[in-house]
């Protein structure tokens, strides 16, 4: 599995981290029913058998949080963005960063 | 027919002619008691023991596929009790006891073989916490033997004690520990649960639920609608697909893990044998082949095979162990898919809905399992209360926080 960080171009997974569903929202705590939301986010989980956003740092790289949309019963990598959105990198671009 | 040394004499005077199939490949009825989604190890076991324990023998195990198809056939064999908490080790325990009389029960074998499973240890630190868990096992009952460098040495003169990085200190042992055949156990429970009028119906997907009100009464599958009293869901790595269609979600990601075999070599590892310094564990198969796996890949996967990286990683720690199984060749890697729950253990458990049960969450421990987990589970669909040793695996502990973390990663299933 390959994955192609917007900053640094396409590097091997084994350079980032996985951390998990990217649709993570942390409730609100002073919300009446705030225990059984917060067992909700930190525990349950939808698991899809197809496409899954999910978020990856890349460790060994540029040290960005990236938001991935794997397909989990290919590994195919459908999109890839920076966890923040667009990054705000001036000149530094993805193509220009594209390994030779 | 009963398998005996007298039935293979008469067998082998009439040339091997007679034998007939260990099961009843059965089609579908309208209508069971108890209906099993899902026809691997925890599956079939729990129809045996459904209609051997609690007389109930109308119950059908519906296959999507063949039965042991999934991770029943995906494991690399290994069966222990050496667990530490109190949640977790009676369970184990009582499943080690029921591997220890399953050949006899089910007039199977098996190849339950108690070689020894030994976890070394490679620091002072990690010393204390297998002399802690010993400890416990020893007060449940289980044996444990805390073994030091001379001890292992003695058992494995070949592997690699001077590592500079991780030096083998010794080693926690449990003798009954060992592997069995996970194919015969499959063939054996399915055979046995067979010849007490269970159905054992193969390529029946499930594809809903049916339901009246808040309760469920049976499943539409592939192969036609077919009602039941009670349904109990034991898919493993399929789990939150098939809670999907009854409109539940599950405190489980669906992870990949790889196993490997190498080509056969002659009898060199006679035990199991775990690194406590990274996660690599081996073994040898009585056909000669080193069994061997380690972490998970660490993402979301139903895709039953993993990558590249995480086959180095393994490998490595076999290297780093054992040199010199540098040069024997790898001859296959495959991956299984986890049902990997937040604290690490499993569920057996009711669920919101009336008529369904869930047996989930086995995580990469559940070949192991296998007898317990079918045992607890007819416990519970036969009388709707939880088998003492399994009362733990409630799938409400996650919002209790009575979560059973043996080892204390967290609600993190990547990390487990």
């Amino acid at each position: 599995m390959r994955i192609r960080c917007p900053f640094c171009g396409e590097r091997d997974a084994n350079e980032f981290a996985y951390l998990g569903d990217a649709e993570f929202k942390r409730p609100d705590p002073n919300a009446p029913d705030a225990a059984a939301r917060f067992f909700e986010a930190v525990y349950l989980r939808d698991n899809p058998a197809g496409p899954h956003n999910e978020l990856w740092y890349h460790t060994s790289g540029c040290r960005s949080w990236l938001r991935l949309t794997r397909d989990t019963l290919t590994h195919e990598i459908l999109a890839v963005q920076f966890a923040r959105g667009e990054l705000k990198t001036g000149s530094v671009t993805a193509a220009s960063r594209e390994p030779g | 027919m009963r398998y005996s040394i007298f039935s293979l004499l008469r067998q082998t005077l009439s040339s091997h002619r007679g034998w007939t199939p260990a099961w009843r490949d059965a089609a579908p009825k309208q209508g069971y008691d108890v209906v099993i989604v899902g026809g691997g190890g925890h599956g079939l076991a729990t129809a045996y023991y459904l209609a051997k324990v609690h007389g109930i023998t109308n119950v059908a195990v519906l296959e999507k596929s063949w039965i042991g198809s999934g991770n029943a056939g995906r494991n690399t064999t290994i069966i222990r009790s050496n667990y530490l908490l109190a949640g977790n080790n009676p369970f184990y325990e009582w499943s080690m006891k029921l591997w220890e009389g399953l050949e006899q029960d089910l007039n199977y074998n098996a190849m339950v073989s108690q070689r020894g499973v030994l976890n070394l240890y490679h620091s002072d630190a990690q010393r204390d916490a297998y002399a802690r868990r010993g400890n416990a096992m020893l007060m449940h009952g289980v044996d444990a033997e805390l073994l030091d460098a001379e001890g292992v040495r003695r058992m494995l003169p070949f592997i690699d004690f001077e590592n500079g990085r991780f030096p083998v200190l010794g080693g926690l042992l449990q003798r009954r520990g060992g592997t069995a055949r996970h194919d015969a156990v499959v063939w054996g429970y399915a055979r046995a649960a067979s010849d007490l009028g269970v159905d054992i119906i193969q390529n029946c997907e499930v594809t809903g639920f049916l339901r009246e009100g808040e309760r469920i009464v049976g499943v539409e599958t592939s192969r036609g609608t077919i009602r039941a009293d009670k349904v109990g869901v034991a898919v493993a790595g399929s789990t939150s697909r098939v809670a999907r269609m009854a409109g539940l979600r599950l405190p489980i990601e669906s992870h990949v893990l790889q196993a490997f075999v190498s080509e056969a070599i002659k009898p060199f590892i006679d035990c199991v044998v775990t690194v406590g310094a990274g996660h690599f564990y081996i073994s040898q198969s009585d056909k000669g082949g080193l069994v061997f796996g380690g972490d998970i890949d660490g993402y979301n996967s139903y895709a039953q095979r993993g990558n590249l990286p995480t086959i180095e990683h393994v490998c490595e720690g076999g290297m780093a162990l054992m040199p010199s199984i540098g040069r024997v060749r790898m001859l296959r890697s495959w991956g299984g898919v986890m049902d990997m729950t937040m604290d690490g253990s499993p569920i057996i458990d009711r669920t919101p809905l009336d008529g369904l049960y869930l047996n989930a969450g086995w995580c990469y421990g559940g070949f192991k399992a296998t007898p317990a987990s079918g045992w607890c589970f007819a416990h519970l669909l036969a009388r709707d209360a939880p088998y003492p040793v399994a009362r733990g695996y409630r799938l409400d502990r996650f919002a209790s926080g009575r979560l059973i973390d043996e080892n204390g990663q967290g609600a993190q299933p990547n990390l487990h």
